[in-house]
């Protein structure tokens, strides 16, 4: 399965490898940064690369890449799929998952990878489990060792890699027993330059934080669960009970953990609850455009619209933009023809716009086409799918 | 001189020491100094410290050194020459130390071989170890260390972890086998018994390792998969979700070869034609009515419909999976439900999604029904990668129709402005396929095309050109308006594919553009020398075929062009001319083929097809790398087609019961000589052999020693079995069998085990006598044992009376009566604890359901003659050599059947005789030995299913030696 692994950063230096079976020469890379050469954006590069001998299979987050070497067929989902669980859990583990966190902590990104992969093959990867076996490093921590001369690595063994509920780890105590559930939806839009929606649609995720003693039972149920017809769970939910009855019925791992994402797709009418005005044009002839932009809230059952992010590629011909915002900032870089302007909350009474001209290549031809503009913002507190939670119990 | 030496030598060790003592007491202050002098320490001297401090006998210093190590292994920078002083800290109380020491050791263990070998006894004390993880991590750094030296330690240790109590430690031994068999491949052999045993395994932490290892190692003994088909099958939601990725893909192997395809016969090829996938699918359902019915095998509809929850795993490898495994083995109508799945994996990352969208690209070629209603989720964002819009735009081709063509032309003609100039390219060619694949639209497209040649951007113009070039060679008719708009436009255009495709294109219709064409040639005469190559080319083609047509205008300037090429610099240019030359140009030395020349240039030709470059990549198992690539990657096996007839069913059947001989070989070799005969003989064999064959005898000294150790700690791991199974082992039972009835894993610590002890049963004369042994595991007292509710409720049994208390690791042996009214159907209850209620059965063999009875050869005879015809049932057998003498026949007869047996006065015949105990109807056995090794075998009795049952089984053990 998984031969070996090298980490690489941005510009294009392995600083991290860990082999699983006979050391693979970091010589096997070279291949990797010649489609990483070819690909015009760091997000081009292929994941799968074949080379002579081996295949390269790649993931690209917080700018590093993370580059698999497999040496026979497997699926390749398989190999992304972990990759993306070793992030998570660098990121569990570090808070972040850049260079110089696993840098500094390379001795336990090291115990951490021996403890997740057997002979290329994933023997722990649930976070619970590897809590157990290496402590995730914190301040304190790192002070009572040094001092004490104790160490990260666990003394007890890990005894949920065992039980039939892997995920959870024996003899949970908690003075205050609390459970949160956030539900979190991102709707998922592209609409033309009419206004008009063509296509949208909702990814939701439920993300809970246990903290409950002993080895407790919960079961959750909706108040309209036909809306969730396409979910996946977390392990620990009963397959069996929600198709029979619609009822989400787990013993839940300690702590944070993604309990179900749910997709409701584009078949059900979704509402957008921002508008965009806009009116960008550009005169043959002259080197000047106009640049003019109103965001407005729709449909946002009186909830605030926030930390709105407008961002928008501009044609390549724009040399600078001189645009005036009615509230907050504007950034525009003249390398990457990047416009972002970010908006903050929406005030419904007075809409923020951005008004203002571009300066165009002297001699260069209007551009054909309008840039397309992307919006990011957060309304608290609402749920656009009506999805809503009925109960839960013990 | 040796004195001399040594004594120099220890000097230097002293001076060591001394330094190393020296540097413990500095070393704080160093450290705290050391960042201002990081320069030179860290690199001048970084290994010698290391060394001092590996060697020093402090935790700390050894430990810090060993992190530095690490990081040092991390970079990827060589610290093989600290190998010794590392190796000494193998053995290290402190289990961070220990860890790091084996990161090491595993890195460079191939490099030092023969300083590795140091280590090896401290992995394998570790490997008797009480605690099962410290078991298994010796397990897993020993069978790392890729040293071939050590094959048999391996093999020994793999052999025993295969059979350890503890499913980690087995797991961790699948993982150990595929190490071992890629260090070694000759020991495939006796890995493959290893698998076997493993393969038996009920531990869901065990299934997904050992199946990972059945792949590597022989994935083409799929006759080791029927008989564990059903409990893998339902297992697979438990197993951790790797596992289940690697189980999923093997069955879906297994199924291709073991049962009938569930697709009617055509049916693949109806998909693409149909309208819309549900009209289609009715009617396959009508015909299929129609048609000889297809019965699904209950174990392919297992398969099925254990794995469709799996479709809701958060891991996108299992669903992907699941969906090939429907793709490949689902009967065409269920496939439909992967789609959503499949869909909602869109929403993940973007390698995942790239994956993914490979595989819906190839299955919408086949299914465009599955995913047309998802149509609207391929739609590309602006914020893809450029390899993810390609793939969905080859989906949003794949999935064109008449009714939806307009909504995703409407798409692509957004997508054509896109600032991402490659993907505008991309959909100028999905355009040109939408417009070959529907007729309705291709006059649409390709106004749109031409509108696209005057675009300013020039990658956008030329592959306009190249598909607008395509389109009219599949459709030459009225199109020279569009011919001579592009040769308007040649001058503009710079692309060099494009001018040469334009020029093709002049040549191929110059008939249809009379004026135009010789024109365009005057035009490249001019700038001929400063043409590409293709575009050279081209022009020579062109100049060629205007001069067949068009001599008269055309002549000279050919003639002009043909000399150009001639003093080219390109040798393909040159080659060209001189061919066209003598094909066109009559002269005295041109041969027959002159006459022929219009109609070579001239000839028809055929149309370019444009297709998806998904077409055939169908050939792989969906989801594999093979099929990401489109090239067979290594080890990649194959799926083979549906066979015609299915292979025999019952191979799947398994008895319900498995004897408690799973782990028996570790429990020791007391036991394993007795009973364990028959079961693992070869297996000891084997390993005597090896024992013999190492004479390093280190293993062999060592296994041997060894052995007291091992079963001391397991009498800790496992407390009560062990005593238990020396009872067994006791001669008193005789031949007896001891059977599982409750494990201490399932039990929370309470086991049972049941025998039949063949004596009549005291409570009634109609039942079977039950022995049960229960023993307590647990470490605390089990209260109150009985017996509750028990099914079918009519079932008769007389129960033990209640234990009131059971001590921790005591055990009790208790009777019980149980009738079975003369049948092999299982006798279901609970066996209760205070706290507890555990389900158990018991099966009985049919040979448990008689009592001998004596009797005369004459009455035996007698008795035999009123059985006759449908009472008798006979089958000629072939016994083992080691079977043939009286005494061994009696023997595997009375272990099989509790019956009696009759003196007899013929020395080939043999007679037994018994009765059953619920009815007391008669069964006679007779066995008359032919030649050799052949037997007749004959029983007579009114119970025909029973005579049947054991036929059976005394043939099978007879059969045995």
């Amino acid at each position: 399965m998984i031969h070996s692994l090298f980490l690489v950063n941005a510009s294009g230096d392995i600083f991290l490898e860990k082999h699983w079976k006979s050391v693979v020469s970091r010589s096997v890379c070279d291949y990797f940064f010649e489609a990483q050469e070819r690909a015009t954006e760091p997000e081009n590069v292929p994941p799968v690369i074949p080379t002579p001998h081996h295949y390269l299979i790649s993931v690209l987050r917080h700018r590093i890449y993370f580059v698999a070497v497999i040496q026979s067929e497997v699926p390749p989902l398989f190999v992304i799929e972990f990759l993306h669980r070793v992030v998570d859990t660098f990121q569990d583990y570090f808070g972040v998952c850049t260079e110089a966190a696993i840098k500094d902590n390379v001795v336990v990104v090291y115990e951490l990878l021996e403890e997740m992969l057997d002979n290329g093959f994933p023997l722990a990867t649930e976070s619970n489990i590897l809590k157990e076996l290496i402590k995730p490093p914190t301040i304190l921590r790192t002070m009572v060792n040094t001092i004490t001369g104790s160490t990260n690595v666990g003394e007890q063994l890990p005894t949920g890699q065992l039980s039939v509920v892997p995920w959870r780890r024996t003899g949970v105590k908690y003075t205050n027993n609390e459970a949160y559930f956030d539900v979190v939806e991102e709707i998922d839009a592209i609409i033309d330059k009419s206004g008009s929606t063509i296509t949208a649609e909702i990814q939701g995720v439920i993300d809970a934080c246990v903290k409950l003693t002993g080895m407790p039972d919960l079961t959750l149920s909706f108040m309209n669960p036909r809306l969730l017809d396409d979910v996946s769970f977390h392990p620990c939910v009963r397959f069996k009970r929600w198709e029979a009855e619609r009822i989400l019925s787990f013993i839940p791992p300690d702590g944070n953990f993604r309990l179900l994402s749910y997709h409701v797709s584009s078949q059900n009418l979704v509402a957008i609850p921002v508008y965009v005005k806009h009116n960008i044009t550009f005169r043959e002839g002259s080197s000047q455009g106009r640049f003019d932009l109103t965001l407005g809230p729709k449909q946002t059952m009186g909830k605030a619209v926030e930390s709105v992010l407008v961002s928008s590629q501009l044609p390549r011909g724009v040399l600078n933009a001189n645009l005036n915002p009615s509230q907050g900032t504007y950034t525009f870089d003249p390398v990457t023809k990047m416009l972002s302007w970010d908006v903050g909350k929406i005030n419904p009474q007075k809409l923020p716009s951005l008004k203002g001209t571009m300066s165009l290549q002297a001699g260069a031809s209007k551009p054909d086409e309008n840039p397309s503009i992307n919006i990011q913002f957060k309304i608290q507190q609402m749920a656009i799918s009506g999805c809503t939670q009925a109960g839960q119990t013990l | 001189m040796r004195n001399m030496s040594t004594a120099v030598l220890y000097n230097d060790q002293g001076g060591a020491e001394a330094a190393v003592e020296a540097g413990q007491e500095s070393t704080p202050t160093t450290s705290s100094s050391g960042a201002a002098f990081g320069l030179f320490s860290t690199d001048f001297k970084k290994n010698e410290d290391l060394k001092e401090m590996l060697e020093s006998n402090k935790e700390s210093l050894k430990l810090e050194a060993m992190k530095r190590v690490v990081g040092l292994i991390a970079k990827g920078k060589n610290s093989s020459e600290l190998f010794p002083a590392v190796v000494k800290n193998v053995a290290s109380k402190n289990i961070e130390l220990k860890k790091l020491v084996y990161v090491y050791l595993v890195r460079y263990a191939e490099e030092q071989q023969d300083l590795a070998l140091l280590s090896i006894s401290t992995f394998q004390r570790a490997l008797k170890d009480p605690n099962q993880f410290i078991r298994a991590s010796a397990l897993r750094v020993l069978s790392s260390i890729r040293v071939p030296i050590i094959v048999p330690i391996m093999m020994l240790a793999i052999k025993e972890a295969a059979a350890d109590l503890s499913p980690y430690v087995r797991k961790t031994s699948a993982h150990a086998i595929q190490k071992l068999y890629s260090l070694d491949p000759e020991q495939k052999e006796q890995l493959i018994e290893v698998i076997e045993k493993l393969l038996k395994d009920k531990s869901t932490l065990v299934a997904g390792s050992v199946v990972m290892a059945f792949e590597e190692v022989c994935p083409d003994r799929i006759d080791l998969i029927h008989k564990n088909y059903r409990k893998l099958c339902n297992l697979l939601v438990d197993v951790e979700e790797w596992g289940q990725v690697v189980i999923i893909s093997m069955l879906t192997r297994y199924a291709r070869t073991q049962f009938t395809s569930p697709w009617k016969e055509g049916a693949i090829f109806d998909e693409n034609n149909d309208k819309t996938f549900y009209e289609s699918d009715s009617e396959e359902k009508k015909e299929q009515t129609e048609a000889k019915p297809y019965i699904m095998d209950p174990d392919h509809r297992l398969l099925l419909r254990n794995t469709k929850p799996l479709l809701q795993s958060r891991n996108t490898a299992v669903v992907m999976s699941v969906a090939q495994l429907y793709w490949h083995l689902a009967p065409k109508h269920e496939v439909n439900i992967v789609t959503k799945s499949l869909v909602r994996l869109l929403r993940s990352h973007r390698e995942v999604q790239y994956i993914v969208l490979q595989n819906i690209a190839t299955m919408s070629i086949q299914r465009k029904g599955m995913f047309e209603p998802y149509m609207k989720s391929f739609y590309v964002r602006s914020t893809d990668a450029t390899h993810i819009k390609t793939l969905k735009l080859e989906i949003l081709t794949n999935l064109a129709n008449e009714a939806n063509i307009s909504t995703i032309l409407r798409e692509f003609q957004t997508y054509v402005k896109s600032q991402d100039k490659a993907f505008a390219a991309a959909t100028i060619q999905a355009i040109g396929r939408c417009a070959t694949n529907i007729s309705e639209v291709t006059d649409t497209c390709l106004n749109g095309l031409v509108l696209l040649l005057s675009n300013r951007d020039e990658t956008v113009v030329a592959e306009s050109v190249v598909v607008i070039k395509k389109l009219l060679q599949t459709q030459p008719t009225q199109h020279s308006e569009i011919i001579k708009h592009m040769a308007k436009l040649f001058d503009n255009i710079t692309v060099p594919m494009a001018r040469a495709s334009i020029l093709w294109l002049m040549g191929e219709y110059c008939e249809r553009v009379p004026k135009i064409a010789p024109d365009v040639l005057r035009k490249m005469a001019k700038t001929f020398t400063a043409e590409e190559d293709i575009v050279k080319l081209q022009t020579v083609n062109l100049a060629a075929k205007l001069y067949l047509t068009n001599s008269k205008q055309t002549k000279l300037l050919t003639q002009y062009i043909l000399n150009l090429g001639k003093y080219d610099q390109n040798y393909d240019i040159r080659d060209r001319t001189r061919f066209i030359r003598q094909l066109i140009v009559p002269n005295e030395k041109s041969g027959a083929l002159n006459k022929y020349a219009r109609r070579i240039l001239l000839a028809p030709k055929p149309a370019p097809v444009l297709e998806s470059a998904f077409k055939d990549r169908d050939r792989f198992q969906l989801g594999t790398l093979s099929h990401s690539l489109n090239v067979k990657a290594a080890g990649y096996q194959e799926l083979s087609d549906w066979p015609a007839v299915a292979p025999d069913q019952s191979v799947r059947n398994v008895e319900v019961i498995e004897p408690v001989k799973e782990w028996a070989p570790l429990v020791g070799k007391t036991k394993k000589s007795k009973s364990e005969d028959k079961f693992y003989s070869d297996d000891e064999d084997e390993k005597e052999e090896e024992g013999s064959e190492s004479s390093g005898s280190e293993d062999s000294s060592s296994s041997s020693s060894s052995d007291e150790g091992l079963f001391l700690s397991l009498f800790r791991d496992c407390g009560g079995l062990f005593r238990v199974s020396l009872q067994v082992t006791t001669p008193s039972f005789g031949p007896v069998k001891t059977y599982e009835l409750l494990h201490h894993m399932t039990g929370k610590g309470l086991s049972a085990k049941y025998h039949f002890p063949r004596q009549p049963c005291l409570y009634q004369p109609s039942m079977v006598a039950v022995q049960v042994i229960l023993t307590n595991s647990s470490d605390h007292s089990l209260e109150e044992i009985h017996i509750g509710d028990r099914s079918p409720a009519s079932l008769n049994i007389h129960c033990f009376n209640t234990i009131e208390r059971l001590e921790p690791e005591a055990s009790v042996t208790v009777s019980m009566g149980i009738d079975f009214s003369d049948s092999t159907q299982a006798a279901n209850f609970q066996l209760c604890t205070k706290e507890d209620q555990f389900s158990v059965s018991i099966q009985p063999a049919v040979g448990e359901l008689l009592m001998p009875s004596t009797m005369t050869e004459e009455d035996f005879s007698k008795e035999q003659g009123k059985l006759l015809g449908m009472n008798e049932t006979s089958a000629t057998i072939t016994m083992a050599t080691a079977n043939t003498s009286s005494q061994a026949i009696g023997k595997q007869v009375l272990s099989v059947a509790n019956v009696g047996v009759v003196s007899s006065s013929q020395n080939n015949v043999h007679r037994f005789a018994g009765r059953t105990v619920s009815s007391g109807a008669v069964v006679l056995v007779s066995l008359e030995q032919k030649e050799s090794c052949a037997a007749l075998l004959t029983i007579n009795t009114e119970k025909s299913v029973m005579a049947s049952m054991l036929l059976r089984d005394l043939k099978q053990a007879l059969a045995q030696a």
